[in-house]
């Protein structure tokens, strides 16, 4: 095992840092499809409501594989090429921004109608009232299902390995390949992904639940 | 419906500070507010009374213009409220009219509403910086003020989930007179408060009455708060105005059956 890590250790780290890359990258493209289209599905336009619509619905009820394999493969055949390693953080952003829409969209909703009036009473503008009354307490009840996604979308950024971005994953792949040491590789794997989700994303999220708890005064 | 009939503009000569002509509302066919007519004039303050389901919360907030109405025009010192004048007729407002017309009102909620994430200096300081576009260290001057006002000065970087009911009403009552508003609403301010603590809130609209010039409407459960500081009391009973007259008149001799029924369940209550 440890001459294993000593042989491949370098490789996987490598692999572990395009992984994290593709994760930022889509991260960033998941936040800001959500929140558009999680405020364009409240819109009173209907076009933009019709557009963040389809967009929830094509993302999230297709696989995020075909969605891969499209935005790769397909839209070339359109004149829209793009290299494998933005085709892939883009359609994993793309298709957890669909489901994190729908988070939006509910903790919108979830902030009582009593701050919409206590805005308007003021004489906000919708969009003021939007930007600095709701929004920042919608955030507040984003965050928990928001950090479950953030997992799932590490998670998720495994399936770029299937057009050739070198993360985590297609790095175990070639490992297992080039040594058929299957245990090794993809344990090595497993581990690697678990310490990501775990030492990474989940205090990151804590912190920001505390820091937003502090910001309510409820800390 | 027909505009017509009414004027672009209320005369100098006969100009209350709000005016409902004829003003119906009804959710389907339902109606909660039926030709309604009723003037306050400048200074006035009027005390909204009646049974739940009545119509009085309504009728502030189609003040506030938080609900559209289905007949009739509003005027807020002459000019209308909820419709506006384009090419010599009136109009249904449009959002930037309504925006400008609603600068000069100001409301209290039952549920206080503060925000949350905002302490209580910046509740107050949030309209008069992002709408007035007032700068910081004048905001400040001003909330602090107010807030010294209310009695809360001390509590002025407490976020509301670290006050009481009534602490929150007080600094809502504040944030609302920060935009230095002409008419103030008051809807069931003290209803969702402690008993003990609704003194405190209904000194701060005392001491406003006695010390300002506000014109101010005031839904209220209260008898005795709104016989204290009212000009006038007005009940509603259906949609309608049942009775309206000066605070003694009203409790000493209400003259319609409805009002005497109503007047002297409250106090069997009591």
């Amino acid at each position: 095992m440890w001459e294993f890590l000593q042989t491949y250790g370098p490789r996987l780290l490598d692999g572990a840092l395009v992984t994290c890359a593709q994760f930022i990258l889509a991260a960033l493209v998941a936040c800001v499809a959500a929140l558009a289209a999680g405020l364009g599905r409240l819109s009173s336009l209907w076009p933009v409501r019709s557009l963040s619509v389809v967009y929830i619905e094509l993302f999230r009820g297709t696989s995020l594989l075909v969605q891969l394999y499209w935005i790769f493969f397909v839209l070339p055949l359109f004149g829209i090429s793009l290299p494998k390693f933005e085709a892939g953080f883009l359609s994993v952003g793309l298709n957890v921004g669909a489901y994190g829409a729908e988070i939006v969209r509910g903790a919108i909703q979830a902030v009582p109608r009593g701050q919409w009036e206590a805005g308007y009473a003021l004489s906000m503008s919708p969009a003021k009232r939007m930007r600095r009354i709701i929004l920042p307490q919608a955030l507040v009840l984003m965050l928990p299902p928001w950090g479950n996604l953030m997992i799932e979308l590490l998670k998720g950024t495994a399936l770029v390995a299937l057009i050739a971005v070198p993360d985590l994953m297609f790095v175990a792949k070639q490992i297992n390949g080039a040594t058929f040491r299957s245990a090794e590789a993809f344990g090595a794997a497993l581990v690697i992904y678990y310490l990501l989700a775990r030492v990474l994303i989940t205090p990151a999220m804590r912190g920001l639940e505390r820091a937003m708890a502090r910001r309510l005064g409820r800390a | 419906m027909d505009l017509s009939a009414y004027p672009l503009e209320l005369p100098e000569s006969d100009r209350p500070m709000v005016r409902f002509m004829n003003v119906t509302k009804s959710y389907g066919s339902l109606v909660v507010l039926d030709s309604l007519n009723l003037d306050i004039q400048r200074g006035e303050m009027v005390s909204v009374i009646g049974p739940s389901g009545s119509g009085k919360t309504t009728v502030l907030r189609m003040l506030m213009t938080l609900e559209t109405i289905n007949d009739g025009v509003i005027y807020v010192d002459g000019k209308p409220l909820t419709h506006m004048v384009r090419n010599g007729r009136l109009v249904p407002a449009d959002e930037a009219h309504l925006r400008r017309m609603r600068a000069s009102i100001g409301m209290c909620f039952q549920h206080f509403n503060l925000f949350p994430h905002m302490t209580a200096l910046q509740n107050c300081m949030e309209g008069p910086v992002q709408v007035l576009g007032l700068p910081k260290a004048e905001a400040r001057a001003r909330a602090e003020e107010l807030l010294a006002m209310v009695g809360m000065i001390d509590k002025k970087d407490q976020h509301p989930s670290r006050l009481s009911g009534g602490q929150q009403q007080r600094v809502a009552i504040a944030r609302a007179l920060a935009m230095r508003p002409r008419i103030m609403l008051f809807d069931e301010v003290t209803s969702a408060l402690d008993p003990e603590v609704i003194g405190e809130v209904t000194q701060v609209i005392r001491k406003l009455v006695a010390e300002h010039d506000l014109t101010m409407l005031m839904v209220t459960h209260q008898m005795g708060f709104a016989r204290d500081i009212s000009d006038r009391i007005c009940f509603f009973y259906k949609g309608r105005i049942e009775e309206q007259a000066a605070p003694e008149q009203f409790f000493t001799n209400p003259q319609r059956e409805r009002t005497q029924q109503f007047l002297r369940a409250v106090k069997d209550a009591d």
